[in-house]
């Protein structure tokens, strides 16, 4: 089973994409795949009728009990019988219909097979889950085909769109309604739902739901406008759509759960009443359209209604009829469909009275077999049919009521198939100089039409391919079988009777063309689509208008209010009420350290500061002034790794603020807001920052459990780590340690996109074309020798340039020489110590930046490119390949991953060497973290350099210049 | 046992309100001061959840203090460097904000304004065809004065408070070629 699926999968991929060569042999071609299903279910039809049940599983995520199930029954193998044998038929017809070529047309045929598929697995599927899933996969290709006849015409795009909306919309409820289910009956499985349903209130909801899915698919009424208006799909699509796919699958859903929930007492009338309405309505509503598909669809509607009643009665004669019916509308309503689109093919129009009334003999009596089929006559399929559905209410009580709703649509039917003939066939024009219809085209309609004949008499083996299902139904009358001919009797009084209504109906409304107007005017379901979808769009409208003001300060205004209103007002009501826990032991404290007050006194006047101030440099420099104060109370509060890593990140921040400053207004643009807003601005702020800090004080006064940090010293000496917040990043949660570098790894790739690419940016095959090989830097080492030193000094860089920020310095040029390289050192002791002491592969990674901050900062962006080993991206990738490599090592050492062990060796002279694997992975850190301070210096330094005489929006023309390494005038 | 402290409480209450003050401007280069003000903020309040200070958490170390909670200093020093890469990040965005708009200003979103511009000027040049109305809205018909982005004179309703400043100016041709 799962075979076959896949190789509807593949065919759907590989006709349109083989089409191009021949699309008239691909179609018939792919028309083997449904044709080989339905082989395969009359194979199995054997096997199956005597009780044993095709089974397929795949075990997906067994822990959360999600298998993907197949399952071949009586009720699937008469599906698959319609599925396949219809879509086989279909597919050849579009190999006609199509001509080859136009891409969408190829488009259509493989997503017709992709349908069939869907519908394959939708009715072999035994998992609600996965039979939501392909009925899903109906919808969209539902949508595509509906779709993809004129995609450029607004009402073929709103048709697909209606189809999909209402279907999906239904699709989601019936979801619902599978989970609760699945989780009432504490299974996903249709069998064993089907063996031991669940009761009770929630399999109630869940039945309404999961019917409401069903309704909308098979476009019953009140759901049903769909189903017309996708009347704009080509021809096969609809036939196919109408007769075996589609629509079908909701009358399959109820068919399935039938015997399940048959006794229970919502399931049969609620069906009942639904399916009558649709049927009778449908029935009138078909007997007024004078578009020949139109007639059909509202046809189909009925149809469908009949469908439902006789599948949701829940009693085995019902079904019995229900399933033979099923199996007769596929045969009659794809043909009919087929011949309109002949009669369109050649007329270019389905309106009845435009026709020409050319004769077309054998398609007449193709498509007159097929209405005849549809309305019931004898010896057809439609006529075996509608003898046992009326056989089947015959008994009297509440079923008099359904069998008069059976009767009186029997007669609209009869009306409204005779309306079909007139208007399609009813011509009497000539026919000299025309081409002929190929038979192509006219073949298919025959061989469908000739098969619901056929099983009008093959009644025997019909019945013992039927029963198989309708054997799972209680059976308050057994017995009956499906025959011809069952001897006079009601059922076949009222057959007279529905036709001899039918055509009197026929001759009073059903015989002019165009038909006559309405004078009454029902509502419209397709009114009702409209105006829930106008009534959504004016909705969210006028929810993105008022909610969405398109103002990042609003936002966040909003944001902070409502932390202040909700949680904020619950503290501090719970504080004044008393019903916080009860407080801990501890008790609020001065400071723990002398040295906080003097720290917390730097912090609070550089904040303040900050925000008080005109000029960008000075925000800067205060933040830093902040940073700096709050590494000190870090180095205070006992945490040396942190405060080291802040105060190496504060510096470089700075740098780094700086640098992008230089492209930025010395001031900040002066103030605008009002005065109120200002006011308003800065109380929230406070209240913010006071909410905060009393949230922090509650939550450390209510403490009850002990903190699980220092439980972290155990494991940390186990991995014989002596650092424990090192142990804690490299090895205990070095999980989220990896999460985080792959967020630095992101941002420094989002930095580079946003400053090398886009407008102003230099173009790319300058950047390619000038970069010289791999020992030098990424910023593109001039062609040309570097100028020579400068006159009368001592050249301590190697490619000495013109700084970034300010004049040349020999002192820094000197300290940057000599400095670099024992940074670089200590860098790597940082990295390697960080097992034992303070540092790791953060603070190493920094430390190692700043070696090369402080080259490029006297010698500017050649020097940098001169210094930089590598490209970053290649320190970023590669940081972040080998931390997950040693992440993978795990897995070979303990099969876990992220495992980290430490092994020991002994070496002459060194003495003993432990050799921590979580060293690889800070190694990865190190690198990674090194090529972000590199991408940033590349980009916010060395991209945005400007020279002195340029104006103040140079960046497009001079970042050109840079890289295409002109020299400075 | 020491319990938490004031003073820290102190700067994590400055810390939060001035970052969060300078977030709701428009200049990006205070957003990003913000951002930072609020990180340190966020990294001392987890240093106080973490409870009091202590020795540093090595192990065999001389210190004979209590070892200061070492899970919220791993978590604050990765928080740190996160921080730094974000701030690279935000930078980033103000020097390509001011690349294109010659502001580094946060601007309103012209999509919302132009949604709210034309709802008040003709609301029923939207239909209510999803297909039609989504793609081909107002500009066809003509009836609202600007079009990609509002004028001075276009203020949507609402806009008062800590939004009122000033209205987006039209997306400007990239000013480079000095």
């Amino acid at each position: 089973m799962f075979t076959l699926i896949l190789l509807y999968a593949a065919a759907a991929v590989l006709v349109p994409w083989a089409a191009g060569r021949d699309g008239r042999a691909l179609g018939y071609a792919a028309a083997l795949v449904p044709a080989a299903t339905a082989a395969w279910a009359v194979a199995r039809a054997g096997d199956v009728a005597g009780g044993h049940d095709d089974t397929a599983r795949l075990s997906w995520a067994p822990g959360l009990g999600l298998t993907i199930d197949f399952r071949l029954d009586a009720l699937a193998v008469v599906m698959l019988l319609l599925v396949g044998g219809v879509g086989a038929v279909v597919l050849c017809y579009a190999a006609r219909y199509f001509p080859s070529g136009p891409r969408t047309e190829r488009l259509t045929v493989g997503t017709l097979v992709a349908f069939a598929g869907a519908m394959t697995g939708l009715v072999l599927a035994d998992n609600l889950l996965v039979l939501y899933v392909f009925w899903e996969l109906t919808t969209v290709s539902s949508f595509i085909l509906i779709g993809a006849g004129h995609p450029e015409r607004t009402e073929d795009r709103r048709a697909a769109l209606q189809a999909l909306l209402t279907t999906t919309a239904f699709g989601l409820v019936m979801l619902a309604g599978f989970v609760v289910l699945g989780e009432t009956a504490g299974t996903y499985r249709i069998s064993e739902i089907v063996a031991d349903p669940p009761g009770g209130a929630a399999a109630r909801t869940a039945m309404v739901l999961v019917l409401l899915g069903a309704f909308a698919k098979s476009a019953q009424m009140p759901l049903h406008a769909w189903l017309p208006a996708a009347m704009v799909a080509p021809t096969p699509v609809s036939g196919y759509l109408h007769a075996a796919a589609m629509v079908k699958a909701g009358v399959y859903l109820v068919a399935r759960l039938s015997p399940a929930f048959a006794e229970t007492g919502l399931w049969s009338p609620l069906i009942v009443s639904v399916g009558l309405v649709s049927l009778l309505v449908g029935g009138v509503i078909a007997l007024r359209q004078d578009d020949l598909k139109r007639l059909l669809a509202y046809g189909t509607v009925s149809q469908l209604g009949f469908l439902m009643v006789l599948l949701g009665a829940g009693t085995r004669t019902a079904a019995l009829a229900g399933v033979a019916l099923l199996l007769a509308h596929g045969l009659f309503k794809a043909p009919l469909f087929l011949a309109v689109g002949v009669i369109e093919h050649e007329e270019g129009t389905r309106r009845a009275y435009e026709l020409s009334g050319r004769r077309r003999p054998v398609l007449t009596v193709a498509a007159a077999l097929a209405v005849a089929s549809m309305m019931g006559v004898p010896p057809l399929l439609g006529f075996v049919a509608k003898e046992t559905a009326l056989k089947a209410f015959a008994h009297g009580g509440a079923d008099a009521a359904v069998l008069a709703g059976i009767v009186a649509g029997s007669a609209l039917t009869v009306a409204y198939g005779l309306r079909f003939m007139h208007g399609a066939f009813g011509g009497s024009a000539d026919e000299e100089g025309r081409p002929r219809t190929p038979w192509g085209l006219v073949g298919p309609v025959v061989a469908l039409a000739a098969a619901g004949f056929a099983g009008g008499l093959l009644t025997g083996p019909l019945d013992t391919l039927l029963a198989g299902y309708a054997d799972t139904l209680p059976a308050p009358h057994p017995g009956y079988e499906l025959a011809l001919w069952h001897g006079l009797g009601l059922p076949v009084v009222l057959t007279l009777v529905a036709f001899a209504a039918g055509f009197a109906l026929y001759r009073a409304f059903g015989r002019t063309f165009p038909a006559p107007p309405v004078r009454w005017r029902a509502p419209d379901a397709q009114d009702a689509y409209d105006g829930t979808v106008a009534a959504t769009l004016a909705a969210a409208r006028g929810v993105t208008r008022r909610v969405q003001t398109g103002s990042l300060p609003a936002y966040l205004a909003v944001i902070g209010t409502m932390v202040l209103l909700l949680p904020g007002v619950g503290l501090v009501s719970g504080l004044l009420r008393g019903t916080a826990p009860a407080p801990s032991a501890e008790r609020l404290s001065g400071w723990d350290e002398p040295g906080q007050p003097l720290l917390v006194g730097i912090v609070v006047v550089c904040a303040l500061a900050a925000v008080r101030v005109r000029r960008r440099l000075s925000a800067a420099l205060l933040l830093a002034g902040v940073g700096y104060a709050v590494g000190g109370l870090f180095v205070v509060h006992g945490g040396p790794d942190v405060a080291l890593t802040l105060l190496v990140v504060e510096t470089l921040s700075l740098i780094m603020l700086v640098l992008a400053l230089r492209r930025l207004p010395d001031r900040f643009p002066p103030r605008r807001r009002t005065t109120p807003a200002r006011v308003g601005t800065a109380l929230l702020s406070a209240c913010l920052g006071g909410f905060v800090a009393l949230f922090l004080a509650v939550a450390a006064l209510s403490r009850t459990a002990a903190p699980v940090g220092p439980a972290y010293a155990g494991p940390a000496r186990e991995e014989e780590a002596k650092n424990v917040v090192n142990a804690i990043i490299v090895d205990l949660r070095a999980l989220d340690t990896l999460g985080e570098i792959v967020v630095l790894a992101v941002a420094a790739m989002g930095v580079a996109g946003l400053v090398l690419t886009g407008p102003g940016a230099p173009p790319l095959r300058e950047r390619r074309t000038v970069r010289p090989g791999p020992t030098h830097g990424m910023r593109g080492e001039p062609s040309r020798p570097p100028p020579a030193p400068r006159e009368g000094r001592t050249r301590w860089l190697a490619a000495p340039g013109r700084p970034p920020l300010g004049g040349s310095s020999v002192v820094l040029e000197a300290t940057a020489r000599l400095l670099g390289p024992t940074l670089l050192v200590v860098s790597v002791y940082l990295l390697v110590a960080g097992h034992g002491r303070p540092g790791g592969g953060f603070v190493g990674g920094l430390v190692a930046g700043m070696a090369f901050v402080l080259r490029y900062l006297p010698g500017g962006k050649r020097e940098l490119a001169l210094a930089i080993p590598v490209r970053p991206a290649v320190l970023l990738g590669g940081g972040l390949l080998v931390a997950l490599a040693s992440g993978a090592a795990g897995w070979l050492i303990d099969g876990a991953f992220l495992y980290q062990t430490t092994y020991h060796a002994h070496a002459p002279l060194v003495g003993d060497i432990h050799v921590p694997t979580s060293l690889f992975f800070d190694i990865g850190v190190y690198l990674l973290v090194l090529g972000l301070v590199l991408t940033i210096l590349t980009t916010l330094g060395a991209s945005l350099e400007r020279r002195p005489d340029e104006g103040r929006d140079g960046g497009a023309e001079e970042a050109a210049r840079d890289v295409a390494g002109e020299e400075p005038r | 046992m020491t319990g938490p402290t004031v003073t820290l409480m102190v700067a994590v209450a400055v810390l939060f309100a001035t970052g969060f003050h300078l977030m709701l401007q428009r200049s990006l280069v205070r957003i990003v001061v913000g951002f930072m003000l609020l990180g340190h903020g966020g990294n001392l309040a987890l240093l106080l959840a973490g409870g009091p200070s202590g020795a540093p958490p090595l192990l065999g170390g001389k210190d004979d203090r209590e070892m200061a909670d070492p899970l919220p200093q791993a978590m604050a020093l990765t928080a740190i460097v996160i921080t730094f890469g974000v701030t690279a990040f935000l930078l980033a965005l103000a020097y390509r904000s001011r690349l294109l708009t010659g502001e580094d200003e946060v601007q309103d979103d012209v999509e919302d304004r132009r949604i709210s511009a034309a709802e008040r000027a003709d609301p029923d040049t939207w239909t209510g065809d999803p297909v039609e109305g989504g793609t081909e809205p107002a500009p066809r018909d003509g009836p609202e004065p600007a079009s990609g982005g509002a004028g001075p004179g276009e203020r949507p309703p609402g806009e008062g408070g800590p939004s009122g400043e000033g209205a987006p100016p039209d997306e400007r041709p990239p000013g480079g070629g000095g």
